[in-house]
């Protein structure tokens, strides 16, 4: 997927802006609810009226420390606020209160697994808190700018990686896997089409075996995996044509357009990102006791990594599917769902990754979602391994369960699905089948020993698939010795 | 320390202030002095001394995550210039102007 010339290397740092799931906003009691009429959830502190202050959300809090440690990382306290001062109309006070010095979450990493099956440790240098802008809308409103403040104040937390990535594969499953821990964690929803994850890019390159960075450009504004794949390889591709050309980088920030699959200049200005940070004074410094920590953590749920090594150690999965299955928190249930009802493991996930997934897609569904429960599709394993119903017909009772929502039992019995277990059936069907093909047993038994398939097939034929095949091969054996 | 006409310029861009040209000595002036001030500051020795982001020796208090603010959209739009369908109306504003 990567193709560009071997003898550059690029170095890519990502920016992810998470909205925190909280109830009400950082600062002040405002709902946070997305899809509002504008302005109905901007109070006067989201507003910035004069002699208002800021209260913090203490879930907010808990939420960070969480994070903290699903990213190995420190939890500073005191942790403090500061002042990142700009002026833009959706932004009231002329300011966003953000961390600077003291950032809660710092110097952690997250292992992230590569397509190849290896690994890669990515270090994360923070974590910070801040609060979100309002949404700015230049749709013509007789000559001006309409300010929606309902997003003002939203609490976001802003993990900052090292810059060690290096490849737009590497970036992806980095930020695959901080989606995988947020909506773990419960934090996040991690919409990234609504914008409640986002994502920024620091991407240079460099000839390889250098030790020196090159300049970074900045790319903002990528609200899904795959563009923020297509942005990187496209940036990265940009400055090395750029740079062989015998031109220079310029350290800019960038817009990325899905619609062209480029990125643009869109900030230029040396001094347009001169925030003059200063301590927050309308807030305290906050301390976290180490109560306050313990408790906290004891909530953490079992993490994804955790949860994939449990899956390979309980269950006898492969690495492979136990990460599949691990990735998402909801399909982990579920498949433990339809272990605990069919005690087959190997069999469960092979079907939630097969038809199940298969239909998910199709009709783009949650798994949450699925039109047949785990405890259906237990049932519908059970029947299988109690030879009810052979592995083929299986496939045809699921797409019916999928379709009528009818129960597994019923179906089967409805539709006269059984396996033919009853031996004196299965006999008197080989002996019609040998009767009615007296040429293809007169060269079976001179020696064509390649027909026995052919007598195998005739029989599940006969059966409509419903015979059983290790039944009938058993049977056929002895017949055509006769 | 002597600032630049080209720094004080940038000074005022970041700060929104519109300066004429015949404030610039006496405005040069004494923001050298506040300059040679905190120069005089950063000479102090503070290798020992824990960076301090309040004067106050107290902690922040939090609230819980509850909604305590209903919509008061009409009374706080009462005294806005400009409205319109709920949304302020500012000057048109065109990403990466500034």
């Amino acid at each position: 997927m990567t193709v560009f010339n071997e003898s550059w290397e690029a170095v890519i740092g990502l920016e992810i802006h998470v909205q925190l799931a909280t109830n009400s906003k950082l600062f002040s009691g405002a709902s946070t609810n997305f899809g509002a009429l504008p302005n109905t959830q901007a109070c006067n502190i989201d507003l910035a009226m004069p002699g208002v202050l800021p209260v913090l959300n203490e879930e907010v809090l808990k939420m960070a420390v969480k994070l903290g440690k699903a990213l190995n990382a420190n939890i500073n306290s005191p942790t403090s606020f500061a002042r990142k001062n700009y002026f833009y109309p959706d932004l009231p006070k002329g300011y966003q209160i953000s961390q600077m010095d003291k950032p809660i979450v710092e110097d952690g990493f997250l292992d992230i697994e590569l397509e190849d099956g290896s690994s890669k440790r990515i270090g994360i240098t923070r974590a910070h808190l801040e609060e979100d802008a309002g949404k700015s809308l230049h749709e013509d409103f007789e000559g001006k700018s309409g300010i929606d403040l309902n997003r003002s104040g939203t609490p976001l937390i802003e993990i900052v990686s090292e810059p060690e990535i290096n490849s737009p594969e590497e970036a992806v499953a980095y930020l695959k896997s901080i989606h995988s821990i947020i909506r773990y964690l419960e934090i996040s929803d991690g919409n990234m089409a609504e914008g409640s994850m986002r994502c920024d890019a620091n991407v240079s390159v460099r000839k390889v075996g250098s030790e020196e960075l090159g300049t970074r450009t900045e790319t903002k504004n990528v609200n899904s995996f795959r563009f923020v794949e297509k942005a990187i390889q496209y940036e990265i591709e940009r400055q090395i044509s750029e740079i062989e050309s015998g031109n220079t980088i310029t350290q800019e920030t960038r817009l990325y357009d899905s619609q062209v699959n480029t990125t643009r200049p869109m900030r230029t200005k040396e001094y347009a990102n001169d925030y003059r940070y200063f301590p927050e004074p309308d807030l305290l410094p906050v301390v976290l006791e180490d109560s306050f920590i313990e408790k906290t953590l004891e909530q953490m749920p079992e993490m994804p990594n955790e949860k994939k090594l449990r899956f390979v150690n309980e269950y006898d999965l492969s690495e492979y599917d136990a990460s599949l299955l691990a990735a998402d928190r909801d399909l982990a249930n579920y498949f433990e769902e339809v272990t605990g009802e069919s005690k087959s493991a190997k069999l469960s996930a092979n079907w939630i990754m097969g038809e199940l997934s298969a239909e998910l897609n199709k009709e783009n569904l949650h798994i949450l979602n699925s039109k047949i429960s785990a405890k259906q599709l237990g049932q519908l394993i059970n029947r299988i391994e109690d030879s009810t119903i052979s592995g083929k017909i299986a496939k045809d009772v699921f797409e019916k369960m999928w379709s009528s929502g009818n129960e597994v039992d019923d179906i089967i019995e409805k539709e006269g699905m059984q396996q033919v277990t009853d031996l004196s059936e299965i006999e008197s069907m080989v002996s019609k089948v040998i009767d009615e093909n007296p040429d293809q047993l007169k060269q079976y038994l001179s020696g064509k020993d390649r027909l026995f398939g052919f007598f195998v097939g005739q029989v599940m034929k006969e059966s409509q698939g419903k015979a059983n095949p290790a039944q009938v091969n058993e049977i056929l054996k002895e017949k055509l010795k006769e | 320390m002597a600032l630049s006409d080209k720094e004080l310029n940038e000074i005022a861009y970041l700060a929104r202030i519109n300066i004429d040209k015949d404030s610039f000595p006496s405005l040069k002036g004494e923001l050298e002095q506040i300059l040679d001030l905190f120069e005089k500051l950063n000479s102090a020795e503070t290798n020992e001394v824990e960076a301090m982001s309040h004067p106050l020796n107290l902690s922040q208090p939090t609230r819980p995550d509850e909604v305590t603010e209903e919509d008061q959209r009409e009374k706080l739009q009462e005294t806005a210039p400009s409205v319109q369908s709920g949304l302020f109306l500012v000057p048109k504003v065109i990403e990466g102007e500034n």
